[in-house]
């Protein structure tokens, strides 16, 4: 019988040589060029990592293509970054050239290092998930390719990072990015009774509700729901397929900038909703890519050089940036929820 | 799907220049039907502007409780080969780095037994073999486990780690990430595989402030790597930067948070002021020649980050300013263990750890996991005099 618990490949074998012989004994590192950087060991000795966008959601086949570049160029030594982009590892200058001609031969984009655009994060959407509001790769696909230009860049004020979620689960920090996309439900779940009283356990359902709208309904050994206060976050869809939230008419995505996990001089920071909802529209999400394109490029006009999209704004004030994206501000950008008193602006000096 | 099935919708997503998604699911759906088929019901949502998967059951493999994610369509009759279309997770190896052998093996198996999709990687980091029936789990899993293959995490246990690229490359990790989340996930191989615990917990290792796992926002316990001594600075090479037209003033002196570094113009020297040093790797980002981390390394840890669902998002916070992150782990081990005692004991169903603390209040969990109270957890105290007295605080 096949062995349990052994746990992942040691990833010491996977390393390139140069890796293995200069581990933790790196002195600096050069941005070369856009998608292209090279670290040098305290040896002297020279890494090039060469940086390409990939689509995530890929067949073995793709695999196996890249698998020959990396053959051909890299002695075989390859990774992948925590946004999902391809690194191609070698220590020899000379075949850097090659493999980028070799590279957009294929069609794949180099780029992604430095202040630039990189990788969508996102999650399975359409493709595979059973609680999402919208599409995943779709919308990550629509939103690429617009903003391409970007990607093979590295002059932006700062790097950009953009990240979707298909559902407010938010499988991946699309909750702390310069641009978040999240798919969202409008209206609230219809209640399947049948499938309730076939297997699902009332006490959790009922609990699993962060607003309370979720009540038992003995007489029709189900729940009931208020619908004045569920703010159809969808979580008791997650709990009970009885919940039936998916409402094709109203789903849709909304907006949120300004997130960054690093400490580099201002502290992690939460993506904020600036544009409560735009609706689904297969296959280009035309709305969408016009949203996120308007409020990068007014960052790109505007920000100072260093300034990540959260750091631009917290600098201009949230006011400013809603008056230069001419994005229109309603009362569902303010919080209601539980944390909403730390929002709230009380001082009086702000801009018009 | 039906032969004269026709997907204009995302055949229009295989033009443009960013790598299409939809061209690797028709790659896949050349040699399989269940490839062929999600094409079909992914075009159907797109008609539909909805999902068509269900709630997935629990399936799995001998010996686990996680691993793998139980899928069905909504839509058998149409969409056969999707009658069952579960995902199976593979446990990464630190830092995503594979050779091509590896990669191809995986693949190789991958094609006998599944739809030939993937997705490199998911966002806990696991690599997604995404669609196969029930039968094929196990055949499936005994050939990547022969192989060297073990599952990654899901449910509520412990998800699979995940760490940066670390001292592989970075001349800025403070200890070793790929080290540190190979052990630990060879550590807890049963909180792993086995969930027994009241929602996941996922653990994220970045060598750096930079974070480049995000582990401050996706890890319930999040290591940062640090420095306890002072940064170390290169005069000459700063005179190179200055003269290489770096603006080292306002690029990397009006942006030090707290204001620790000085920068002579005319000497072209730039000192700091360690005891204000925050060490938050701007400068060091900067100038990568000329300003390096202390000596003295190791990292922080923090925890109670996570997603939305349900009390908002978190990130996490200060728990152990610095902790020595050398193999094997002892110190962080030990704590890690208390922590989930503590949570598994007192944690509601589908509580994450942060909730928890949120809930119970920071004193109540610092007593009983037994941490010291130090003010790096907040960034200012209380604004309200509630405070709890215990008995043994009180005048009888």
């Amino acid at each position: 019988m096949a062995k349990i618990d052994i746990g992942p490949p040691d990833y010491r074998k996977n390393l390139h040589p140069v890796i293995e012989e200069n581990y933790g004994q790196w002195k600096y590192h050069e941005k070369v060029k856009p998608g292209v950087l090279k670290h040098v060991a305290q040896s002297g000795a020279e890494l090039f990592s060469i940086r390409v966008g990939s689509p995530r959601l890929v067949s073995i086949d793709f695999i196996r293509d890249i698998c020959a570049l990396a053959d051909e160029y890299c002695q075989g030594y390859l990774r992948f970054t925590s946004r999902n982009n391809i690194e191609f590892l070698t220590g020899d200058a000379s075949q850097v050239e090659p493999l980028i001609e070799a590279l957009k031969a294929k069609g794949l984009p180099v780029g992604g290092t430095g202040r630039a655009l990189t990788n969508i994060v996102h999650t399975q959407g359409w493709v595979h998930c059973h609680t999402p509001a919208t599409d995943a790769s779709g919308i990550v696909k629509a939103v690429m390719d617009d903003l391409y230009e970007y990607f093979g860049r590295d002059d932006l004020p700062a790097k950009l990072k953009i990240s979707l979620a298909c559902c407010l689960n938010m499988c991946g920090a699309v909750h702390c990015s310069d641009v978040a996309i999240v798919g969202v439900h409008r209206t609230a779940p219809v209640v399947n009774h049948e499938i309730i009283q076939k297997g699902t356990e009332i006490p959790s359902l009922v609990a699993s509700c962060p607003t309370g709208a979720i009540r038992p309904d003995p007489k029709n050994k189900s729940v009931a729901v208020k619908e004045e206060k569920c703010m159809y976050c969808g979580n008791c869809y997650t709990m009970s397929p009885g919940m039936q939230i998916m409402d094709p008419k109203n789903d849709g995505v909304a907006i949120m900038v300004g997130g960054k996990v690093s400490n580099a001089r201002s502290a992690p920071s939460f993506s904020r909703l600036v544009i409560p909802f735009l609706p689904n529209n297969p296959p280009r999400w035309p709305e969408v890519t016009e949203a996120v394109r308007n409020i990068v490029e007014t960052w790109l006009k505007h920000a100072r050089s260093g300034e990540r999209m959260g750091e631009w704004i917290e600098r201009i004030g949230w006011e400013r940036f809603f008056t230069l994206t001419n994005i229109p501000f309603s009362e569902k950008c303010i919080d209601d929820y539980i944390f909403s008193r730390e929002t709230f602006r009380t001082t009086a000096a702000f801009k018009y | 799907m039906p032969e004269d099935r026709k997907t204009p919708q995302l055949d229009d997503l295989e033009k443009g220049p960013w790598p299409s998604f939809v061209t690797e699911m028709k790659r896949a759906a050349e040699k399989n039907p269940a490839a062929g088929d999600l094409l079909g019901l992914l075009e159907k949502s797109y008609e539909d502007n909805t999902g068509h998967w269900k709630h997935g059951g629990i399936v799995g493999v001998r010996g686990y409780g996680g691993g793998v994610i139980g899928r069905y369509t909504d839509m058998p009759e149409e969409f056969p080969h999707l009658k069952e279309f579960h995902t199976m997770r593979l446990n990464q190896p630190s830092g995503w780095f594979y050779t091509t052998d590896s990669l191809r093996e995986i693949c190789d198996i991958w094609e006998k037994h599944g739809s030939g999709l993937t997705n490199f990687h998911g966002s806990t980091g696991d690599i997604i073999l995404l669609g196969t029936k029930t039968a094929e789990l196990q055949p499936t899993f005994d050939e990547y486990s022969d192989a060297g293959y073990d599952l990654g995490g899901s449910g509520s246990d412990l998800r699979s780690p995940s760490c940066c690229v670390g001292p592989a490359r970075c001349e800025h990790a403070c200890y070793d990430t790929l080290d540190m989340c190979y052990d630990i996930t060879n550590e807890f191989q049963d909180e792993l595989h086995r969930p027994m615990w009241p929602y996941k917990f996922k653990i994220k290792m970045s060598g750096c402030a930079n974070d480049c796992v995000s582990a401050v926002a996706r890890a319930d316990c999040s290591v940062i790597g640090t420095w306890r001594d002072t940064i170390i600075i290169d005069q000459e090479q700063v005179k190179a930067y200055a003269e290489s037209g770096l603006d080292i003033q306002r690029e990397v002196c009006f942006k030090c948070p707290t204001q620790a570094l000085e920068y002579n113009a005319e000497t072209k020297e730039l000192t700091v002021i360690p005891e204000d040093c925050s060490r938050c790797m701007h400068c060091i980002n900067m100038m990568p020649k000329a300003i390096q981390t202390g000596k003295e390394k190791g990292a922080t840890i923090l925890l109670g980050g996570k997603s939305t669902i349900v009390k908002s998002a978190f990130l996490s916070w200060v728990i152990v300013p610095f902790m020595k992150m050398e193999p094997p782990y002892t110190e962080f081990k030990d704590l890690i263990n208390r922590i989930w005692d503590w949570w598994d004991e007192n944690g509601k169903t589908r509580e994450r750890l942060g909730e928890l603390i949120y809930r119970v209040g920071m004193g109540t969990f610092l007593r009983e996991v037994g941490l010291p109270p130090v003010p790096q957890m907040v960034f200012r105290p209380r604004a309200n005099p509630y405070v709890f007295w215990q008995e043994e605080e009180i005048n009888k």
